[in-house]
């Protein structure tokens, strides 16, 4: 049944393309029937099944050894329902695109297919074919679409994800020469004994192929500038689920391949001493300088980007635990952060820009939004005060949980961690005073223009309700995911569970 | 000795005899009713006849079809060499129909049957097993392209691209006998086999050495490999659109063919995978890197050309059963993906007189299908799945890995192999930004019959549902 997400999907892209091009309307509602569907499904999933369950599994390319296998666990069900409630939010959001809207939706419902692909994947070829499906419907999206150096933005981002995906394909060749040439299955390769040597290789280039596009310092810069390039809809997918796909694959094909990748050199460099901690390291860079960059950002939505790559850094902080509390802790932090990063741009992108027409903080503090927008200002505090991690919201469940499983493992990178987060408070405290609630007077040039912003509209309203909902959901009750993630975490190799080897 | 077998000569030539008597056919329809018809009139027919003479070739492989081989070995045929050759009859096929609106030449009836005479050319290369042999096939084919390159008269262009391309051509193919005669000298045979035979047993000599590069030379200027590629550029951009097409397509087949049966003889000395290996490195940069500053979409095809090139020669050096069968579906794959590019590069150009990029500019608002033709052709040939171009390139890259005599370079070439695929996304998509992103202020559609929208949907398919299914090629080639 789950499968039905990604021919769902591809099968609206393609209705869309051929008959509702000149037909805004029918190609919107299209896109809404195809996603509500889709998100119905991913909710079915995860209301009704538990464990691991297989969904399709046929010969695709038998000479080969490749099969077309689906399957699902807890992990992959909490990411198809974060990708089912991004998507059907995104389409919301993206309401009032007029121009070329059978294109844009046809785009962006391939995009959404090749991201339930991914996760539902468990055949390694499978993957990367999904994983690559993904790249193209981007950059039109934002070369088409998109504001603020869009061509740049877009091509940036291709080629930083063709990039990331040309290291994973050549892991992926190695690992079905070396395993024999057998077979893909993600499960069965698991099973093969690698050879140290060749993990201590293949680990970091498969996990770094898929960091790039989770966002890992030093090569998360297409992140902010692709974000912002990006029509809202597609910032939404962009850091809500396409960087998730990044973490995924890191989880699911880096480190359940290759675990010991991950093992002590046997010497150290300022006491960096294996893959794991430099990878920590990088992560927490990310945290810090994520948070500390968006401080200082004048263009509201490199705020929000920036935002994202400090949010990314704690997930792959909370991989690089290896015990199972991190874990646990990162995979909410898909979640939370998927919700979170969408409403936040939505918020900025969407409800704010598309009325006030500029992203500059200075501009927007001299127009009262408090006042005159002021269905945005509160969203804004509460979205605001969810990204910051306070209690009763998701983040706050997901961040403790990373942080707890890194105290054990890299107490210093926790205390820097912890810096982070706080200067995440900051940066979302100045943006939410300076956008929303400054008392700046509303002289010199004048940006207010006489009549007042147009009201928030049903599709609007919707969406925001939708995803606040979950976040809030999964603050209050984060049982009802980690019900779902705790198995599947318990069930990764032994060795993501134990601390790793010192 | 044994006794030349006339009937087993016969039933191999017979694809070769059929487009024979089509091609003087065409000649003779032309020279004696048509004189006084339209041009276009004169094109359609010489064109429509030359797709229905190749297309009977075809019918006749696949209905009769042996492993046999004759002259003492010099020509077979067996499945592989079948499949072949059926791969460039449909080439042929297709890039006939896709040019019968072309007015570039006055002698419809000419052009026609050259074109059929290249693909005997190409047909006698694909069975070939024998040096002299090799070496009178290629120059039919080679010798029928130079003139087709010349054959826009009123275009100083192709003219010019057709002086480079023969003396390119001539001068490697003189190099390529030489070779083949060292060849001879060392080993007292022309027949592949036999040389294989005599030089696994003797050691590394430096005669032998020379030979290789000679020979290296002159089968490296056929596939465009650097540092024999020059031609290749100027050929692209200067020829009639059909005739590059051709040049990309089945006379690339061919090419590929034959070199993979002359490396069965020389790999026993690794002075040929050598060579080889500096031809596929030097291929993958130097196409990469050059296609990057174009702004003339044929050039573009051109050096992606000589990058594609570079990806099967590491097939070729592998040289085990798997990497060979994986380079020629490539080969037919990459061929089949380029004429349908090549037939939309000759839509814009019909249609704006120009190649260059801004030409593209705002083709999905002025031909939605046609753009999406491209779109479907240049992923596919960057390699992004679910198009047959990924699958092709991961079987290569696979086979290539799997291989035991590339335990020394085979991770690191295909390193540079994938490195060189994802900076090529970047000219890819500077074509498809055109024809998505920018906006033209021409908004008239482009002019495209019935018969073209048909076969470029049903190219656009065939790349995407060969990718959805790539058992499909794989039957094919068992099939015969």
């Amino acid at each position: 049944m789950l499968a039905w997400t990604i021919y769902l999907s591809f099968g609206g892209a393609l209705l869309i393309a051929l008959f509702a091009r000149k037909q805004p309307q029918l190609a919107r509602m299209l896109a809404l029937v195809t996603a509500v569907a889709g998100f119905l499904l991913a909710v079915w999933a995860f209301a009704t099944q538990t464990g691991l369950t297989a969904i399709a599994d046929c010969d695709w390319i038998p000479a080969m050894g490749i099969r077309y296998t689906l399957a699902a666990d807890g992990i992959s069900r909490v990411l198809v329902l974060l990708t089912g409630l991004a998507s059907v939010s995104g389409v919301l959001f993206s309401w009032n695109i007029e121009r070329r809207a059978g294109e844009f939706f046809a785009f962006y419902l391939a995009l959404i297919g090749g991201v339930y692909g991914v996760f539902l994947s468990a055949d390694l070829f499978l993957f990367f074919v999904f994983y690559e499906i993904a790249i193209v419907p981007k950059y039109f999206l934002i070369a088409i679409w998109g504001s603020t150096r869009r061509e740049y933005g877009a091509m940036k981002l291709a080629l930083y994800s063709f990039l990331g995906s040309a290291m994973v394909l050549v892991g992926l060749l190695a690992a079905y020469a070396v395993s024999g040439g057998h077979t893909l299955n993600l499960s069965a390769l698991q099973q093969y004994p690698f050879p140290i040597s060749f993990q201590m290789w293949a680990f970091p280039l498969v996990f770094l192929g898929f960091a790039i596009l989770a966002g890992m310092w030093p090569l998360h810069t297409w992140a902010p500038t692709g974000h912002v390039a990006a029509p809202t809809a597609a910032s939404m997918l962009l850091a809500g689920v396409v960087m998730k796909l990044g973490a995924y694959g890191c989880l699911r094909v880096a480190m359940t391949l290759f675990p010991h990748g991950m093992d002590p050199w046997g010497w150290s460099f300022l006491g960096v001493g294996s893959w794991r901690t430099l990878f920590a390291l990088l992560a927490v860079i990310g945290i810090v300088y994520g948070a500390v960059v968006a401080l200082i950002q004048n263009d509201f939505k490199f705020v929000i980007g920036y935002s994202s790559v400090s949010h990314m850094g704690l997930v792959l902080l909370g991989l690089m635990t290896l015990s199972q509390i991190g874990l646990d802790g990162a995979v909410l932090q898909m979640f939370s952060h998927g919700i979170l990063a969408g409403l936040l741009f939505a918020t900025v992108g969407r409800i704010v820009y598309e009325r006030t027409h500029t992203r500059d903080l200075q501009s927007l503090s001299r127009m009262h939004l408090s006042r005159t927008l002021p269905f945005a200002a509160w969203l804004f505090v509460l979205v605001g005060m969810a990204s910051m991690g306070l209690p009763g919201f998701s983040g706050f469940i997901a961040e403790l949980q990373v942080l707890i499983g890194a105290w054990t493992a890299f107490p210093v990178f926790t205390i820097l961690a912890g810096v982070g987060i706080v200067v995440g408070v900051a940066y979302t405290w100045r943006a939410m005073q300076t956008a929303f609630f400054s008392d700046a007077p509303a002289t010199g040039q004048t940006v207010h223009s006489p009549e007042p912003f147009a009201p928030i509209t049903w599709a609007e309203k919707t969406g925001v309700l939708l995803l606040l909902a979950a976040s809030l959901v999964v603050g209050l009750a984060p049982r009802i995911l980690l019900d779902q993630i705790t198995p599947a975490v318990l069930a990764l190799p032994h060795a993501l569970l134990s601390g790793g080897r010192i | 000795m044994n006794p030349v077998s006339y009937g087993d000569i016969f039933r191999i030539l017979t694809p070769e005899t059929i487009l024979e008597v089509v091609s003087l056919l065409v000649l003779l329809v032309d020279l004696a009713w048509l004189q006084r018809s339209s041009q276009s009139l004169r094109m359609r027919t010489a064109s429509l006849l030359g797709a229905i003479g190749s297309l009977l070739s075809l019918l006749w492989l696949f209905l009769n079809h042996a492993t046999i081989s004759a002259m003492g070995g010099a020509l077979v045929s067996n499945a592989t060499v079948a499949a072949l050759q059926a791969g460039i009859l449909g080439l042929t096929a297709l890039v006939l129909l896709l040019g019968i609106r072309e007015r570039f030449s006055r002698n419809p009836g000419e052009y026609v049957a050259l074109v059929l005479l290249a693909t005997t050319g190409m047909l006698l290369v694909a069975a070939a097993r024998d040096l002299l042999l090799i070496f009178v096939s290629l120059e039919l084919l080679s010798l029928s392209l130079y003139v087709l390159t010349a054959f826009a008269k009123a275009r100083a262009a192709s003219a010019e691209s057709a002086l480079k391309y023969y003396l390119f051509g001539g001068i490697s193919a003189a190099f390529m006998l030489f070779g083949f005669s060292y060849l001879y000298g060392l080993t007292g045979t022309t027949y592949l086999p036999a040389i294989a035979a005599r030089l696994s047993h003797m050691p590394l000599s430096p005669i032998e050495l020379v030979a290789f590069v000679l020979v290296a030379v002159g089968l490296g200027f056929k596939v465009a490999a650097a540092p024999f590629h020059l031609w290749a550029p100027d050929t692209y951009a200067g020829a009639p659109a059909p005739v590059a097409a051709l040049i990309a397509s089945g006379s690339k087949v061919a090419s590929f063919a034959v070199l993979i049966a002359v490396t069965a003889a020389l790999v026993p000395a690794f002075g040929w995978t050598l060579a080889l290996l500096c031809m596929a490195a030097a291929s993958i940069l130097l196409g990469n890197l050059s296609a990057l500053v174009q702004t003339s979409v044929r050039r573009i095809l051109a050096c992606s050309a000589i990058a594609h090139a570079g990806y099967m020669l590491l097939g070729i050096a592998a040289h085990t059963d798997a990497s060979n069968q994986a380079v020629l579906v490539y080969a037919l794959t990459y061929a089949l993906t380029t004429v349908g590019a090549f037939a939309v590069v000759a839509l814009v150009e019909r249609s704006t007189g120009s190649d260059r990029l801004d030409a593209f500019a705002g083709l999905s608002a002025r031909s939605p299908m046609v753009a999406a033709a491209l779109l479907v052709f240049l992923l596919s040939l960057a390699g992004i799945p679910p198009l047959v171009g990924f699958w092709v390139k991961f079987q290569l890259f696979a086979a290539v890995l799997q291989a035991p005599a590339t335990s020394v370079w085979g991770l690191g070439m295909v390193v540079l192999a994938i490195a060189g695929s994802a900076v090529s996304l970047y000219y890819y998509l500077q074509v498809l930004k055109r024809a998505y992103v920018t906006a033209s202020e021409d908004a008239s559609p482009i002019d495209v019959t019935g018969l073209e929208s048909f076969l470029l949907v049903l190219l656009a398919a065939a790349v995407l549902l060969l990718g959805l299914f790539p058992g499909l090629i794989s039957g094919f080639f068992t099939m015969l």
